[in-house]
């Protein structure tokens, strides 16, 4: 299973340094969100709550564009026959997608969090970092397992740009609803606060909820 | 297979539990001391919205079973949930919405938290059509629609959970009169609602079975007179089609 997954993850990673396909788009969409909001919001200065929404709806509509190319290679390259013709667990080629979805992730957001902060963010949040990537992680992770299911699911369809936001976003609510919660005290005007570990807990069990479905349901959206 | 026994009786009980849970509702109930008689919404619109979460839920258990089966009758049930869940909820937000103007001066109330995760979970199953009827080939479109509807029904109380913890209390909390704070004879009233309610949302979900099944039916018997091409090609639908 873990040389399964790792051979996969390989070449997800191959290929996205050779095309430079998702994470440039991702990025730069995230960029461009930031001064929209600007614009948008017409403020210089982002604090509190208001900081967090921005953040969290940019990081995941950004996620979506990463969900969207996801599985795109394998169905028109023929991934998904050579994959099921090898004789190894299903579950292998979820893992490796949601590890490959998730270091995207983390990627984009090493560059979109800094340009944020640069951009939009008013009070420093450089106390509260360790907090903040606490967060950013455990959010990560439940977009990465959504998104590989959502991603899987849609890429059989015909209408699949439209599919995979109308289905991702609201299943992603309660992690947007918890992230922007956990992180809103630490982009506070006066000094970050404490983190809210409650909401760390909610987005903990999102996580290995969904983590748990996924590899219980996976197998259907491959078996052909 | 028939989808249609027991259909007469189910039909007259619905009508006899929702027409005396009416008149209770007019003629029995006591108006709220708070509300007055714009309250009594409360026993059309709990009701509709415990049916269509409990009915979005069917539709998972459904999915979970075709899943595990491969038996085309549990993806077509499982369709049948939904589709008359999503028209419940359609009722639920309307009613809803008619009661937060009635009784908070708003169309939309953001603070309460019942009311947003249900359009939160109104919005997601709104996707479950366009889902079906975006896949053509209809094996792969019953899997995943059974994939969507697992992922969906344990979608429901985890957004419920997470909604209510955002928002910060302020209004009544409605659900909660449901349990022992009711007085004797608004439970009564509620019960009745509820029942008439479950009775009726089964009776149609056993109509669109039977209609279904009775098109795929007439369409086999048509098919065996006529031949494959003395029969219109079947158009491209989000319903299950064959069983």
């Amino acid at each position: 299973m873990r040389r399964v997954v790792g051979a996969l993850v390989r070449k997800d990673l191959r290929l996205e340094l050779r095309t430079r396909e998702s994470v440039p788009a991702m990025l730069m969409f995230s960029v461009s969100t930031f001064v929209l909001f600007h614009f948008g919001l017409d403020r210089d200065r982002l604090a509190g709550d208001l900081a967090a929404g921005v953040l969290w709806v940019t990081l995941l509509f950004a996620a979506v564009l990463g969900m969207n190319r996801l599985f795109v290679a394998e169905r028109e390259q023929g991934g998904f026959d050579g994959f099921l013709l090898a004789p190894v667990d299903r579950t292998a080629l979820f893992v490796a997608k949601a590890a490959v979805l998730l270091a995207f992730l983390v990627v984009v957001e090493a560059a979109a969090v800094p340009a944020f902060a640069v951009l939009l963010l008013g009070p420093s949040a450089a106390d509260a970092l360790p907090d903040l990537l606490a967060v950013l992680l455990l959010a990560d992770l439940g977009i990465a397992v959504v998104g590989t299911l959502v991603g899987a699911l849609a890429v059989q369809t015909r209408a699949r740009d439209l599919i995979v936001p109308l289905i991702a976003l609201p299943l992603l609510l309660p992690v947007v609803i918890a992230a922007a919660q956990a992180s809103s005290p630490l982009f506070a005007e006066a000094g970050a606060g404490a983190l809210p570990g409650r909401w760390l807990v909610v987005l903990a069990l999102y996580d290995g909820v969904f983590a748990l479905l996924a590899f219980g349901v996976f197998d259907f959206l491959l078996e052909d | 297979m028939v989808f249609g026994r027991g259909l007469r009786a189910l039909s007259i009980a619905s009508v006899v539990l929702l027409t005396s849970a009416f008149a209770l509702v007019f003629f029995y109930a006591p108006n709220d001391a708070d509300q007055g008689f714009v309250q009594k919404i409360f026993y059309l619109h709990v009701p509709v919205a415990i049916v269509a979460l409990c009915g979005f839920v069917a539709g998972g258990v459904y999915g979970l079973r075709y899943l595990r089966s491969g038996d085309r009758a549990h993806d077509l049930r499982s369709y049948v949930a939904i589709h008359l869940s999503l028209i419940m909820a359609v009722a639920a937000l309307v009613t809803g919405s008619i009661w937060a103007k009635a009784s908070w001066g708003h169309w939309w109330v953001w603070e309460e938290p019942t009311l947003v995760s249900f359009l939160i979970v109104f919005l997601l199953y709104a996707c479950y059509q366009p889902l079906r009827f975006s896949i053509e080939d209809p094996e792969r479109q019953a899997r995943y629609a059974a994939v969507f509807a697992v992922i969906a029904g344990a979608f429901v109380p985890l957004n419920f959970m997470a909604v209510r913890m955002a928002e910060s209390l302020t209004h009544p909390r409605v659900l909660s009169t449901t349990g022992g704070a009711m007085p004797g004879d608004m439970r009564l009233t509620f019960l009745l609602s509820l029942a008439g309610m479950t009775c009726l949302f089964v009776t149609l979900c056993k109509y669109e079975l039977a209609s279904k099944h009775a098109s795929m039916q007439l369409r086999a018997l048509k098919r065996r007179l006529a031949g494959d091409d003395g029969l219109a090609p079947l158009q491209r639908s989000a319903a299950p089609q064959h069983l």
